[in-house]
C-alpha cells in the first residue's frame, strides 16, 4: 500500500493494524469497537483479524473502560482505549486524572502506564449536544498525560503507532469531521515516520505571520492562508500535532520570522490552549512581535445546537479577520 | 444508654432507614435477618466471642473443611499476623500524634478480616488496596516502613508494587475496584487462569470499605468483572460507618447479597473471626483462580478507632456501641480458640508480644529517620521520556536556589 492516499479514518485503522501486529501486548478497548468496528469505523475489521481477546467490546461504562484498561496495563499490556464521543469522556475523568496521569509518578518510577486514550474530537458533523466538544484543555492542563492529535491521514497512521509505543499515557485525538474526508497525504507503510510524536510541523511555509493551530482546524487555515495569498499575503501555517507537551522552539521559530502569531481552535479561548500559546509567545518573542498575539475560537458558550454550529466554529472568514487585524498593527 | 437500648441500637437504625411497603414485593432478606447485627444466619462464622469453635451448620459447612485441615502452625501465623498488625497501626496512630505522620487511617478492629484475607492470597496473586490495608500489606511481605511515607507526605506511596504484588494505596475510593478488574483481565488473558498448576493459576483482591460499594467505580468492576468472568474476588470490609455516614446511608440491600444481582457469588462473613475469614476468602480465591469467576466478600466488623487520627467518632457514634464491639475483638477470639485446642502455650504468646514490640522501635524509628526528599525530586519521574516543559522548569528550579546559594555564599 506504499504512496496510497487514505482517509484519515483509514489511516488510523492502518496505524492500529500496524501497532498489533508489531506487539502482542496492544489490546483495544471500548463500546462497540469489535463488531461493529467502532461507531467511525476505526477499528473496522481488526477484531476479525486479531480476536475478542485483542479487541475487547466492553460494557457501556467510560471509568470502567479507562479503570480496567489502567490494571491491564500494570499488568504488562499496551491498552489502547476508544471514547466514543468527546463529550462522553467525563465520566472517565477520574481515573484519567487521578490514576492514569498520576501513577508513574507516585510509584516513583516503578510502574508504567503505556496506554493511548483515543477521543473523537471536536463539532462540524451537525450532531446532537455532547457530541462535538473540544476539551482537550482539561487533558492538557494535567501533568503526568501527554496530549496529541492528527490531522491527516499519515499523521493519523504514524502518530498512532508512536502512541502507543510510548511508554507515558497519552491522550489521542482525532477530529471527526476529517476522519472520512479524502486523503490528500499519502501514507508509506513501507517507510518510517517524518517526524517525532512530540514535533510540530510547519505545513505551508509563509512570511507575513504564523496561524497556529491543530486537528480540524489545520484544514481551515490552510485554506484560509490560499485566500489570503490571493491578496497577496503570505501566510505560514503550523500544525501543533503536539498540545502537551508543546512544540515551543517550532512555534517561536515561526513567530520569531513572521512576527505575527494568530492562533486557532476550536475550543472555547477563555482559558483554552490558545491562552498558553499566547503567554508563552508574549514570554519569549516579545521583541519580535509587531502585534498582539490573537486567538480565533468558539465562543464561551457550551457547544450549541447544530443549526448554530457554522457561526459558531471558527471559519475561513473568521481567520482572515484576524490576520487583518494583526496586520494592522 | 442502658446495655439494652444499645443492644437494639443497631438494628433501629436499619428500621428507621427503610419501611418495605406491600407494593414493593418481598420484603429483602436483610430486613427478615437483620443484616445490621451479628445474628445473621447467612454469616459465616466459626468461633464465637470468646473463641468457642461453632458447630458447623448450613452456612459455614461450604467452608468447614478449609478450617479443619488448618494446624497448630496455622493458627500461629495468623495469630501472630494479628498481633503485629495491630501493633503496627497503634504506632502509626502515635507517631501522628506525636507530629512525626500527617494522618493515620487505623485498621484498629479489623485485622481479622485483613490477615484472613491477606493469608488466603498466594505469591502469585495481587492485591489492590485502599488506604486501611495495612494488615493485608503486612501479610504480602511489605515492609510496614513503606506505608509511612505517604502519611508523612515524603512520597505518594513511592513501594514497588510488583516486589510484593501488593498496590500503592488508593485514595480516590473505588478507583481502584477497576484497576482491580483489569489487572484479573489481564490474568486470563495470559492464560494464567484455570491451567491446575497451583504456582501458576493466580487471582486478584480488590478492598474497600462499606461507604466505597456506593461509588460507580465499585459497581462498573463488578460489571466488568461478571462479564469477563475474571478472576478477581471483591473484599468489602464493612466496618459499618464511612466516616460519620452509617450503613443506611450507603445501601438498603447489603453487599454481599448484591452480588448476586451483577451475577457471581456473595458471602457474608464474621469479619473478626480469623479463622472465617481465611476460609472464605481461600475458597473464593481458588474458585477465582479455577476460572469459577468472581466473588464478593462482606466480612462484618468494626472500626473501633476514629475513622482517621483528624476524624471525631464522639460527634456520631455511641462510645457504648463501642464497647460491644470490644466483647468481640479478633485478637481475644483467636488467643480464646488457641488455647482452648492446644495450638500454643503461655511462652507463644508472650514471643509475639515482644516481637510487637520490637517492631514498634523499628517502626518508629524508621519513621523519625525517613529523610526529607531532595527537592529537586519532584520532577523526577513524573514522565517516562523526556519533556520539555518538566526539564525546562527543574532547570528553573535549580537555577532559582542556585541563586540563593550565591547570595549566602557572598554575604
Ligand atoms: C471519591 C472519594 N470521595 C470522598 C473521599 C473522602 N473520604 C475518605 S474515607 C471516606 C469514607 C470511606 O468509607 P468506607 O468506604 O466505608 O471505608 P472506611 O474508611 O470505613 O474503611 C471518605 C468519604 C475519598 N477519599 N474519595
Amino acid at each position: 500500500m506504499s504512496g496510497t492516499r487514505l482517509s484519515l479514518a483509514k489511516g488510523l485503522n492502518a496505524g492500529i493494524r500496524a501497532a498489533m501486529d508489531k506487539d502482542p501486548k496492544v489490546v483495544l478497548m471500548g463500546e462497540d469497537v469489535g463488531t461493529l468496528g467502532g461507531v467511525f469505523r476505526i477499528t473496522e475489521g481488526l477484531q476479525k483479524d486479531f480476536g475478542e481477546h485483542r479487541v475487547v467490546d466492553t460494557p457501556l461504562a467510560e471509568s470502567g473502560i479507562v479503570g480496567s484498561a489502567v490494571g491491564l496495563a500494570l499488568r504488562g499490556y499496551r491498552p489502547v482505549v476508544e471514547i466514543q464521543f468527546d463529550g462522553f469522556v467525563y465520566p472517565a475523568f477520574d481515573q484519567i486524572v487521578s490514576q492514569v496521569a498520576k501513577m508513574h509518578a507516585r510509584s516513583l518510577g516503578h510502574l508504567k502506564l503505556p496506554m493511548v486514550i483515543r477521543i473523537p474530537c471536536g463539532g462540524g458533523i451537525g450532531a446532537v449536544e455532547h457530541h462535538s466538544e473540544s476539551n482537550e484543555a482539561y487533558f492538557a492542563h494535567t501533568a503526568g498525560l501527554r496530549v496529541v492529535t492528527c490531522s491527516n491521514a499519515a499523521d493519523g497512521y504514524w502518530m498512532i503507532q508512536q502512541a502507543i509505543a510510548s511508554d507515558d499515557p497519552v491522550i489521542f485525538f482525532e477530529p471527526k469531521r476529517r476522519y472520512h474526508e479524502r486523503g490528500e497525504t499519502e501514507i508509506d507503510e513501507g517507510g518510517t515516520a517524518e517526524l517525532g510524536l512530540y514535533e510540530s510541523r510547519v505545513v505551508r511555509e509563509g512570511t507575513d505571520a504564523t496561524l497556529l493551530c491543530y486537528g480540524p482546524m489545520v484544514k481551515t487555515c490552510l485554506q484560509a492562508a490560499e485566500a489570503a495569498a490571493e491578496e497577496g499575503r503570505n501566510l505560514e501555517v503550523v500544525d501543533l500535532r503536539t498540545l502537551s507537551p508543546l512544540d515551543l522552539p517550532t512555534i517561536m521559530e515561526s513567530v520569531q520570522k513572521t512576527r505575527r502569531a494568530v492562533i486557532v481552535h476550536e475550543a472555547q479561548t477563555f482559558v483554552g490552549l490558545g491562552a498558553e500559546i499566547a503567554a508563552r509567545v508574549q514570554e519569549e518573542c516579545f521583541y519580535h512581535l509587531e502585534a498582539p498575539v490573537l486567538r480565533v475560537g468558539g465562543y464561551n458558550l457550551p457547544y450549541p445546537p447544530s443549526r448554530f454550529e457554522e457561526e459558531f466554529l471558527p471559519t475561513l472568514d473568521r481567520v482572515l479577520d484576524a490576520v487583518d487585524r494583526s496586520l494592522a498593527h | 444508654m442502658s446495655d439494652n437500648e444499645v443492644a437494639g441500637h443497631a438494628r433501629s437504625r436499619m428500621e428507621g432507614a427503610f419501611q418495605p411497603s406491600p407494593e414493593m414485593g418481598p420484603t429483602p432478606p436483610s430486613q427478615i435477618y437483620g443484616h445490621f447485627s451479628d445474628e445473621n444466619p447467612e454469616m459465616v462464622q466459626f468461633v464465637d466471642a470468646d473463641g468457642n469453635r461453632l458447630e458447623t451448620n448450613e452456612t459455614n459447612a461450604p467452608y468447614a473443611k478449609i478450617v479443619e485441615e488448618m494446624t497448630s502452625e496455622d493458627a500461629r501465623i495468623i495469630y501472630r499476623d494479628l498481633v503485629l498488625v495491630r501493633r503496627i497501626d497503634a504506632e502509626g496512630f502515635a507517631l501522628q500524634r506525636q507530629g512525626e505522620l500527617g494522618l493515620w487511617p487505623s485498621l484498629f478492629g479489623q485485622e481479622a478480616a485483613q490477615v484472613g484475607a491477606g493469608r488466603a492470597l498466594r505469591e502469585q496473586d495481587y492485591a489492590f488496596p485502599g488506604y486501611r490495608e495495612h494488615g493485608v500489606a503486612w501479610c504480602r511481605g511489605v515492609p510496614p516502613e513503606n506505608l509511612l511515607g505517604m502519611f508523612r507526605g515524603v512520597n505518594h506511596g513511592g513501594w514497588d508494587s510488583n516486589e510484593n504484588n501488593f498496590h500503592l494505596y488508593t485514595i480516590v475510593i473505588g478507583n481502584q475496584m477497576l484497576h482491580a478488574t483489569g489487572y484479573a483481565m489481564g490474568i486470563a488473558a495470559d492464560g494464567d487462569m484455570a491451567t491446575g498448576d497451583p504456582d501458576r493459576d493466580a487471582a486478584v483482591m480488590a478492598f474497600t470499605g462499606d461507604g466505597g460499594t456506593s461509588q460507580g467505580d465499585f459497581n462498573e468492576a463488578l460489571v466488568f468483572a461478571a462479564v469477563k468472568q475474571s478472576p478477581v474476588v471483591f473484599f468489602v470490609q464493612n466496618n459499618q460507618w464511612a466516616i460519620s455516614q452509617p450503613n443506611e446511608t450507603q445501601f438498603i440491600i447489603p453487599p454481599y447479597q448484591r452480588a448476586r444481582g451483577f451475577g457471581f457469588p456473595g458471602v457474608l462473613v464474621d469479619g473478626n473471626d480469623p479463622l472465617a475469614t481465611y476460609a472464605v476468602a481461600k475458597d473464593a480465591l481458588d474458585k477465582a483462580r479455577s476460572g469459577q469467576g468472581p466473588t464478593l466478600i462482606e466480612a462484618y466488623t468494626y472500626r473501633m478507632g476514629a475513622h482517621t487520627t483528624s476524624d471525631d467518632p464522639s460527634k456520631y457514634r455511641s462510645s457504648a456501641e463501642v464497647e460491644i464491639w470490644k466483647e468481640k475483638d479478633p485478637i481475644k477470639r483467636m488467643r480464646g480458640f488457641m488455647t482452648e485446642r492446644n495450638h500454643a502455650d503461655e511462652e507463644f504468646f508472650a514471643a509475639v508480644d515482644a516481637e510487637a514490640d520490637e517492631i514498634a522501635v523499628r517502626v518508629r524509628k524508621a519513621c523519625q529517620e525517613m529523610p526529607d526528599p531532595e527537592m529537586a525530586t519532584m520532577f523526577d519521574h513524573q514522565y517516562t521520556d523526556h519533556h520539555p516543559l518538566v526539564a525546562a522548569e527543574r532547570e528553573e528550579f535549580l537555577a532559582y536556589h542556585a541563586g540563593f546559594a550565591e547570595e549566602g555564599g557572598q554575604a
